[in-house]
């Protein structure tokens, strides 16, 4: 078994245990589960570690077949892009566990099996190459997730679960007939049944029909990440889901879209992607999602609703950084990817803390909580400026990139997603000032207890990373700069050799090109 | 061809024999046994016995046909037709029987009905779907199709003390008289239009005939009248709510799934090989049907609040998904049909095999409250009828989906986008009706009600139907080949 397949199953062989723990075994379920999350990260390690930074293709690749009459595979292998995103689920899975040790004492083994099980759906969906099996991956997460919010969410989670599992199948389903159109098509041109993403790669199809297979696919990956207007289930599952739930849908869930307009659209799709009508569209989208989603935010009066509408907002810079379509404003958009589940990953976090001691989620209830929780209100100041955008932490690098790549494809764009950094700022620093800053108005908050060890535990990764990356970004362009470079290569070849910025190398191999540009941009 | 009864017309039509043999000899038997229900077991066995010979026949005309590699064998001067598709649905209705036979006894017992005839009526209906997968001949197929009804009508109304049962079993009667006069005036005119009654002969004479020929389009409109009514289809789905709902709830899931897909069995090989050439005529009048089908099917389940009745409602707009592999009518769209109609014989055998193994008289009944809190009384009920909601809905890594699937690369491949895109939405509203039902089992306050213990046919029918969802959803490969070799040729 290669080193992925085994990152790949690990959750499942942990869940495999779980089941056989008792149920009344509460400790021992919550103590498995996790050494289960611990166990999945260790299981990435080895991928990171002997990851070839100097390689754009595939990886760890592996391949056997699964349903041959069908073409299909188990067909699976990462580049940078994907590998980083499986270390933030891995991450995100760690923490994501740990912060539910007090927060869910009901169905305590159902819950952390609906964890682990939308744990390997979500890993297969980063490492399929085989565009079935990563359908039967992005379909595996919608189960899992229906039950997290709808058993153990907030007052109205049956609507939330429902509305969240309509949207996303809706998409997927049109997402399917795209599918099958890219295989149709290709199995008419070359005679042999098969959804490997690189055998795929090889079509040419007529414009009208990649017009079509690229809205087919446009439906559901844009419900998932979720662009303007896809968007209304996002704050509904958001604020009614528990808090591991909304950690997960916002740190690795949203990233599925994102990560399939890179993966699958762009590349198999080069010439609808590049048409200008799409682009236009699409970028007008993204800035919409920009502004739209701040501005929501800056009305919101519940706190983790405010933080869900914050996520349209950023994945609206993720969207305009891919539809950029240059080196730096998909390197950018990979790096929001990342960089958002981080920061927002601590959000929700912040606020289920906060949710656990008051069972509010009003602001207007909270004020000056930073004089009884000095430690609460750190740690919630990193989450705040980590996410707007504040240099020598993580979100600057990639916002400030893909407003350079937005910057380089459209000024009109660029200059309308700066208004949205800013207003990013200020609904923030402002939602950090209602609640924390100030002095204590509301005496319920007179005694409430600091973070636990257990909790600083659980944000003490994500401000490490967070840290980390703001600091010295330079190893994460590196692991993504060649894949980035391939799209941008097959979506406007001769992109690389046409840019006076790096003459030399430009010539001698294309995909080298963009490392000096991006790392004289992360350094910056 | 010889006019006397040969070896190969005994070849051809075997399996129906020993059907029919076993169901009268258990209409016999039971006369002769004590009334208690101990001594029902024999019946049982004596039914799966029917079912074992019979696949046994069946097994043996498939290594034929392997062995001699021809595509078809033909008896009684070639109004029985055996080929892969013949084969292929009915080991598809001995499937769907024998489920049958191993989870009646404990709804029998629990609804004090339990009368031995039931199980020769099972097989006797099944007898009659034999002669519509093999038939080859107008009469033939029309006999198979009234003995396949008949058998139907009594086993709808078994419950002779329930009015619920005898109304469905009255509506069904006469609405299904209606439908096969539709079906023989179809018949005969076909017979005026071509002097035969052999499909492949009809076939012959009305490729010569213009594609405009009114006379041909009302034999055409007014046959498929008459198979559209017995599939379930819409807009001739009225009797479907009602039936399923009165029916005892083995024979709904026989009903819904053996008998639809035998009347699909016909009109594929009627409208593929006989009137394939007025294709340009039949073809809109199904898409017609099919798109009345999913919308009112799908539409009509939102609302349900009878579990049977919802399932009844999403058979309908099953059927839509089936025909539309009709629609496609390329090789794709005919495997997806075998392959859909198989698998959703184990999914929906499954769906009401939950309901039959909850329900205890005067406790269960088929309401989606009875369900609530189904996850803390009864895990292993829940997880099953989530397994074969999802599946139902087409969700991977579901058997469902592989149907699913199949129905919409034969649209894609086709250039069918429309119908396509349609067909998708639907899976999307389906969802919402499916879940309702999930919501009920996993996410509302549980009712104060015993577990249930279920009975060991009640185990091994779930055995069968969950094994069949899961192994063809995770490895449909043996089930995709098998369904391939079932083509019409």
């Amino acid at each position: 078994m290669s080193p992925l397949s085994l990152a790949l199953w690990t959750p499942l062989a942990c869940l495999a245990v779980l089941l056989a723990i008792p149920s009344s075994q509460k400790a021992a379920i919550k103590l498995w589960a996790n050494v289960s999350a611990l166990l999945g990260l260790a299981a990435i390690l080895p991928l990171l570690a002997g990851f070839d930074k100097t390689n754009g293709g595939f990886q760890f690749v592996e391949r056997a077949p699964w349903v041959p009459s069908l073409g299909v595979q188990y067909y699976i292998g990462v580049d940078g892009i994907s590998l980083l995103l499986m270390a933030l689920t891995a991450v995100t899975a760690v923490v994501a566990t740990l912060s539910s040790w007090n927060a869910i004492e009901d169905r305590v083994k159902q819950y952390y099996a609906m964890l682990l099980l939308l744990q390997v759906g979500m890993l297969g969906v980063f490492a399929s190459l085989d565009f079935i099996l990563f359908y039967v991956f992005w379909e595996l997460v919608l189960v899992p997730m229906y039950f997290l919010i709808g058993v153990w969410g907030g007052p109205r989670k049956l609507y939330a679960a429902l509305k969240f599992f309509l949207y996303t199948l809706t998409g997927s389903v049109l997402m399917l007939l795209g599918i099958l159109t890219l295989f149709f098509q290709h199995w008419s041109q070359s005679g042999a049944p098969t959804f490997a993403i690189d055998a795929l790669l090889g079509l040419s199809m007529p414009f009208w029909m990649q017009q079509w297979v690229f809205w087919a696919l446009f439906i559901g990956f844009a419900i998932k990440v979720p662009m303007f207007p896809f968007h209304t289930w996002l704050p509904d599952a958001h604020t009614e889901a528990p808090t591991a739930g909304s950690v997960i849908l916002a740190a690795v869930l949203l990233k599925m879209g994102t990560y399939g307009f890179l993966r699958f659209s762009l590349p198999l799709l080069p010439d609808a992607s590049i048409d200008r009508t799409i682009v236009q569209v699409l970028v007008g989208l993204s800035i919409t999602g920009i502004l739209y989603g701040a501005l929501v935010c800056l009305m919101q009066k519940d706190w983790k609703r405010l933080v869900a509408y914050s996520s349209v907002s950023h994945l609206g810079f993720c969207t305009l950084g891919i539809f950029s379509l240059n080196p730096n404003g998909i390197a950018g958009s990979v790096m929001q990817q990342l960089n958002h589940g981080i920061s927002t990953g601590m959000l929700f976090l912040v606020v289920g803390v906060m949710y656990e001691r008051r069972h509010t989620r009003e602001i207007s209830e909270y004020g000056g909580l930073a004089h009884r929780m000095p430690l609460f209100a750190t740690v919630f100041a990193f989450a705040v400026l980590s996410s707007a955008g504040l240099p020598l932490l993580n979100g600057f690098v990639g916002e400030f990139t893909i407003l350079q790549g937005a910057f380089e494809a459209s000024r009109l764009a660029a200059s309308l997603a700066v208004i949205g950094v800013i207003l990013g700022a200020a609904y923030l620093l402002w939602l950090y000032q209602r609640t924390t800053l100030g002095q204590i108005t509301n005496m319920k908050n007179n005694h409430l207890p600091d973070l636990s060890p257990r909790e600083l535990a659980v944000f003490a990764p994500l401000v490490i990373w967070a840290f980390s990356i703001g600091l010295y970004p330079k190893p994460y362009f590196e692991m993504i700069e060649r894949p980035v470079a391939r799209i941008v290569e097959r979506v406007r070849p001769g992109y690389f050799q046409e840019r006076p910025q790096a003459p030399a190398l430009a010539e001698l191999d294309p995909a080298a090109a963009p490392a000096i540009r991006l790392q004289a941009g992360g350094a910056r | 061809m010889s006019p006397y009864f040969t070896a190969a017309d005994q070849f051809a039509v075997n399996p129906a024999l020993l059907l029919a043999l076993f169901g009268c000899g258990i209409l016999i038997l039971d006369f002769l046994i004590q009334p208690n229900p101990k001594s029902k077991r024999l019946l049982i066995l004596l039914a799966l016995a029917g079912e074992a010979f019979a696949a046994g026949a069946l097994l043996r005309q498939y290594k034929l046909i392997e062995e001699q590699s021809v595509v078809a064998l033909h008896g009684f001067s070639g109004s029985l037709i055996v080929d892969g598709f013949s084969i292929f649905f009915n080991a598809m209705f001995a499937a769907a029987a024998i489920l049958v036979v191993l989870i009646s006894y404990h709804y029998l017992e629990v609804e004090g009905e339990h009368n031995g005839e039931f199980y020769g009526l099972v097989l006797l209906a099944q007898c009659g779907m034999y002669f519509l997968a093999s038939g080859a001949d107008l009469v033939t197929i029309f006999i198979g199709i009234e003995q396949m009804a008949v058998t139907f009508y009594v086993l709808v109304g078994f419950l002779r003390g329930d009015r619920r049962s005898n109304e469905a079993a009255m509506k069904y009667l006469l609405l299904g008289a209606f439908s096969s006069g539709f079906l023989a005036y179809g018949f005969s005119l076909l017979y005026a239009l071509s002097g035969s009654t052999r499909l492949d002969q009809i076939a012959t004479a009305l490729a010569q005939r213009p594609a405009a020929d009114p006379l041909l389009i009302l034999a055409l409109a007014t046959t498929m009248v008459g198979l559209l009514f017995k599939i379930g289809a819409a807009p001739f789905h009225m009797w479907a709510p009602d039936a399923y709902e009165g029916a005892p709830t083995p024979v709904t899931a026989y009903l819904s799934v053996a008998s639809k897909a035998a009347s699909v069995a016909v009109l594929v090989r009627v409208l593929m090989s006989t009137l394939g050439s007025q294709r340009i005529n039949w073809e809109p009048m199904l898409a017609v049907a099919v798109l009345l089908s999913l919308t009112i099917g799908n539409f009509s389940a939102l609302t349900q609040t009878n579990l049977k009745r919802l399932l009844a409602y999403s058979s309908i707009s099953h059927a839509g998904y089936v025909l539309l592999g009709l629609i496609a009518g390329n090789r794709t769209g005919l495997t997806g049909i075998a392959v859909y109609l198989l698998v959703y014989t184990f999914m929906n055998t499954g769906a009401f095999l939950v309901l039959i193994s909850l329900r205890q008289k005067g406790l269960t009944g088929d309401d989606i409250d009875d369900l609530n809190g189904l996850m803390h009384r009864s895990p292993g009920h829940a997880l099953l009828m989530a397994l074969f909601l999802l599946s139902l809905a087409g969700i991977p890594p579901t058997a469902g989906f592989i149907g699913k699937y199949y129905i919409f690369l034969s649209l894609v491949e086709t250039g069918h986008f429309t119908l396509a895109i349609v067909a998708a939405l639907y899976v999307a509203i389906s969802i919402y009706y499916y879940f309702r039902i999930v919501r009920a089992m996993f996410l509302n306050e549980a009712g104060q009600l015993p577990a249930a213990v279920p009975g060991w046919g009640v185990r091994v029918g779930f055995l069968l139907t969950a094994a069949g969802t899961l192994a063809i959803g995770l490895f449909p490969e043996p089930v995709v080949r098998l369904a391939g070799r079932s083509l019409l040729r």
